[in-house]
């Protein structure tokens, strides 16, 4: 009893994990907005099993460093730079989730789920990377500008009470669309000076632009909330924002993502509109830990007139802060100009880690020496060839899945029952394998987890025939129970270890959907065995010790 | 209570010679089709470019070929796929009037152009379904990567089963396996089904599959081997055999249910892949009973020794040969006649 006990403790135990796997759950995604174009993130709830790209439809790219031009010397550097860059373009997909990696030494694989128009996305991957250093706005005319931007909003009918779902709330909360969103906002979270600027200019001003930005720790450098910067973005985008945007003043989004308070902020900057230098300028720039400070630095070198240009222009901005933009996007937090800087140059990253030093230099890197990317594989499925291939699959699964059900009942009665039930779980615990490894499920996976049943109950058969042979011999049932799962156990674990190797193997040589058919099947094979063996054994145990005086088995 | 096979005792070895020769007719000439003819290799392997149509109305593959006739593209292969209105546009590299410009996208892009010249605009009356544009290079790097996929199961095969078993036991399994690959080649030939990757993934789960039942059958002849020590391995394996036969005929009886259902449901992309799981129950099946375990036979007779991890280790000097006499008309009969 308390091994039996145990061992539906344990069957149970495996039976909640796997299905809090495959509970439900919220997933953002970043969906375009069919109506303005733009990205938004909107959450849904599904099952969190991830579909390979030809379940669910969209682009799958391989690209190599362009070697036709001459060759490349460091194409395992070349690639990385271009990673970087495609990284930094992630948001000009109309994809949720798109996969960016290297593959072996020189290989870009990108991958676009849902992606429909592979035309546009080629152009954004295998555009010329453009690098730039802008000052920030030092004499912040931008921030000084908002109340004005704030008014002509208000003038146009934008209320903060439109803009988001937290600005909503607070208005009806109070039943007025003015003073409390101000009050909310700046006031409470915004550490220094804009909030005040804001206050004295205008009382009345609900501030739809100014109650998303908070300033940052240097000039021109503003926070805003993860979830607000879609609406951040749509009123920047208003050409009557625009205009009021200070002559010689240009707004970029920053890369990096800072949590404060438990809150996620996205980082904007105002900076002037003309670059003091641009990548082409620039030759070489490593990352290096400085032995004497231990800290995390970048050097690099430009061409001898970029090296002019750039001291004339440094000389004038002592202590101003400089923008490194990469593709219209500010990377890292703007480093100072600490005194005048000739042909070779440093960036202090203080006590971050070398890694962050590291990408710095892989995006001055990126904007210096673009690495042009060919494709040499690109594979687009219809979302519609995706659905039919799901619903075809599940079409077979049902049908074979009820066959081998058929077949083991009506083979092994009572026994065969045992079998099938174990079949539930195994597919539970397929499933949920699959969801919580975070594998996808490819078109060969789904074939493979079919296929799977049909053998999953392989390990069943042998240990019911074990069983008829022992209780042919004349055995008890209970010994011929036992001596069943014995003597099919070494049959049983060489025949899946055999299986799952060549699983194994399949799985490192192959790619995508192969890789998926694999992993299906390992996982096929793990849960197999569990089910098979274990749950099948507590299943006869509880029936044995139920009726200890069974004379017959039904099996 | 149904019982299949239960107690059967047919002595399956005898059979050998006539298996073999059934093996062969149908190995030879489809070895020697594929030898001459190739196999239809999927644009992964050969490079070139994939396109998947679906038209508004069945058009016909003619009207299909017409239109990029016009466009200049005229080694491509078209074919109906699945439903009546759905087309495969295929063109390889390596063909010169097939390619655009060399470049695998490029064509593709031209394809869709040169359809909408003739059939009109895309969401309307066509639409593109799937493509898939393969460099030269992939294919090359995935032929390669197929047969390392093989070599190597087979290796890691082999060592498993000798740490298992016995080396014996590994090579007679690893030489039925063999059997299988070759029998598929020729399956597959015989069809003129499209190699794609995934065709070759169904060929490494074969391997499996028929490792898997080989093992199933090796498992009852080592176990018997001990226990019966002074039978001949020629009766041991027939015992093995029709032992597992229940066991055999239901897991296969299972997996069939499944990868019929695949061929007949799953659509046409997996088709192939079904299609050759299906063929690979039959050669897997059909390679334990008459490949690997007259193999095992074979080998025991030629580099005898102590069987199975010394399973006979015990055995008295001058008992009974582990194997029938030489192949002679009767061999069976005597070796019956010497238990």
């Amino acid at each position: 009893m308390r091994t039996i006990r145990s061992r539906l403790i344990a069957i149970g135990g495996l039976l909640v994990l796997a299905v809090w796997q495959l509970i439900p759950t919220n997933v953002t995604q970043r969906v375009r907005d069919p109506a303005t174009g733009r990205m938004k993130d909107t959450t849904i709830r599904r099952v969190p099993i991830n579909l390979g790209l030809d379940l669910q439809g969209g682009i799958h790219l391989a690209l190599e460093v362009d070697q036709s031009k001459g060759p490349v010397p460091d194409c395992a550097d070349a690639i990385q730079r271009a990673e970087k860059v495609v990284r930094t373009r992630i948001d000009e997909f109309g994809t949720s989730e798109p996969v960016v990696q290297i593959q072996g030494r020189c290989r870009l694989i990108v991958e676009l789920a849902g992606e429909k128009d592979p035309a546009r996305a080629k152009s954004i991957i295998q555009r010329t990377a453009f690098l730039e250093f802008r000052i920030t706005d030092m004499k912040n005319l931008f921030r000084d500008a908002l109340p004005e931007i704030d008014k002509a909003l208000r003038r146009a009918g934008v209320t903060v009470a439109g803009q988001g779902a937290a600005a909503a709330s607070v208005t009806q909360l109070f039943g007025t669309d003015t003073g409390k969103a101000k009050g909310k906002a700046p006031k409470g979270k915004a550490p220094k000076g804009k909030a005040a600027a804001k206050d004295t200019t205008d009382l009345n001003a609900p501030g739809a632009l100014s109650s998303l930005l908070f300033q940052g720790q240097l000039p021109g450098e503003y926070l805003v909330p993860e979830e607000q910067v879609p609406v951040a973005e749509s009123l920047l985008a208003r050409p009557d924002v625009q205009r009021l945007i200070p002559r010689g003043i240009e707004l970029r989004w920053g890369t990096e993502v800072l949590s404060r308070a438990g809150r996620s902020y996205r980082t904007l900057y105002a900076g002037e509109d003309r670059p003091i230098i641009t990548g082409e300028y620039l030759q070489d720039a490593k990352a290096t830990r400085d032995p004497l400070t231990n800290q995390s630095v970048v050097n690099f070198v430009l061409s001898r007139r970029g090296g002019r240009i750039f001291e004339r222009e440094t000389g004038r901005h002592v202590n101003d802060y400089m923008a490194i933009i990469l593709d219209g996007r500010v990377q890292g937090q703007p480093p100072v100009i600490k005194s005048q800087i000739g042909q070779r140059g440093q960036i202090e990253l203080g006590a971050k880690p070398l890694q962050d030093a590291q990408d710095l230099a892989l995006v001055l890197k990126a904007g210096a020496l673009p690495a042009p990317l060919t494709i040499i594989e690109e594979r687009t499925i219809g979302p519609s060839l995706g659905q039919d291939s799901i619903r075809d699959g599940i079409r077979a699964g049902v049908v074979g899945v009820a066959l081998v059900v058929l077949i083991m009942v009506g083979y092994y009665r009572l026994s065969g029952v045992l079998s099938v039930a174990a079949l539930a779980l195994y597919v539970v615990f397929t499933l949920a394998g699959l969801a919580g490894f975070g594998f996808t499920l490819t078109l060969p996976g789904l074939a493979g987890l079919v296929l799977s049943v049909g053998i999953a109950v392989d390990a069943n058969v042998l240990i019911f025939e074990r069983i008829r042979e022992e209780l042919q011999h004349g055995k008890l049932v209970r010994t011929a129970v036992d001596e069943g799962f014995k003597h099919a156990m070494s049959a049983i674990i060489d025949s899946n270890v055999s299986t799952a190797l060549t699983a194994f193997i399949l799985y490192l040589v192959g790619t995508g959907p192969v890789q998926g058919f694999a992993i299906t099947l390992i996982i096929g094979i793990a849960a197999s065995m569990i089910t098979a063996i274990f749950v099948v054994r507590t299943f006869y145990m509880i029936w044995l010790d139920r009726r200890p005086d069974m004379a017959t088995l039904s099996v | 209570m149904i019982r299949l096979f239960a107690n059967a005792n047919y002595d399956f070895i005898k059979w050998r010679r006539w298996a073999y020769g059934l093996t062969a007719a149908i190995i030879i000439p489809g070895f020697a089709l594929f030898l001459v003819r190739g196999l239809n290799y999927s644009i992964e392997f050969t490079g070139g470019t994939l396109i998947q149509v679906q038209t508004a109305e069945p058009v016909g593959p003619e009207r299909i070929r017409s239109a990029l006739d016009a466009a200049g593209i005229r080694d491509a292969e078209i074919q109906q796929f699945g439903a009546a209105n759905e087309y495969v546009i295929r063109a390889r590299l390596g063909r010169a009037d097939a390619v655009v410009e060399g470049s695998t996208e490029t064509t593709a892009a031209a394809v869709d152009s040169a359809l909408a010249r003739a059939l009109g605009p895309s969401p309307d009356h066509y639409k593109v379904l799937r493509t898939e544009a393969v460099g030269p290079k992939v294919g090359r790097e995935l032929q390669g990567k197929a047969f390392l996929a093989i070599f190597f199961s087979f290796i890691v095969t082999l060592v498993y089963l000798a740490i298992r078993f016995e080396w014996r036991f590994g090579l007679a399994a690893v030489l039925a396996t063999a059997h299988d690959i070759l029998s598929t080649i020729a399956f597959i030939r015989y069809l003129d089904l499209e190699v794609s990757l995934v065709v070759v993934g169904a060929v490494l789960t074969m391997v499996g599959y028929s490792l898997n039942d080989t093992i199933i059958i090796f498992d009852r002849v080592r176990e018997n081997l001990r226990k019966f020590r002074r039978q001949n391995l020629y009766e041991i394996l027939n015992l093995s055999i029709n032992e597992t036969l229940p066991r055999s005929v239901l897991t296969h009886g299972t997996t069939m249910a499944t990868t019929v259902a695949l061929v007949l449901l799953a659509g046409e992309v997996l088709r192939p892949f079904a299609l050759v799981m299906t063929f690979a129950i039959f050669t897997g099946t059909f390679s334990s009973i008459y490949i690997a375990a007259p193999l095992l036979m074979y080998i025991e007779k030629r580099w005898p020794g102590e069987d199975a991890r010394g399973a006979r280790a015990l055995r008295p000097a001058g008992s009974v040969p582990l194997t029938p006499p030489p192949s002679s008309g009767g061999s069976e009969a005597r070796s019956k006649a010497a238990v």
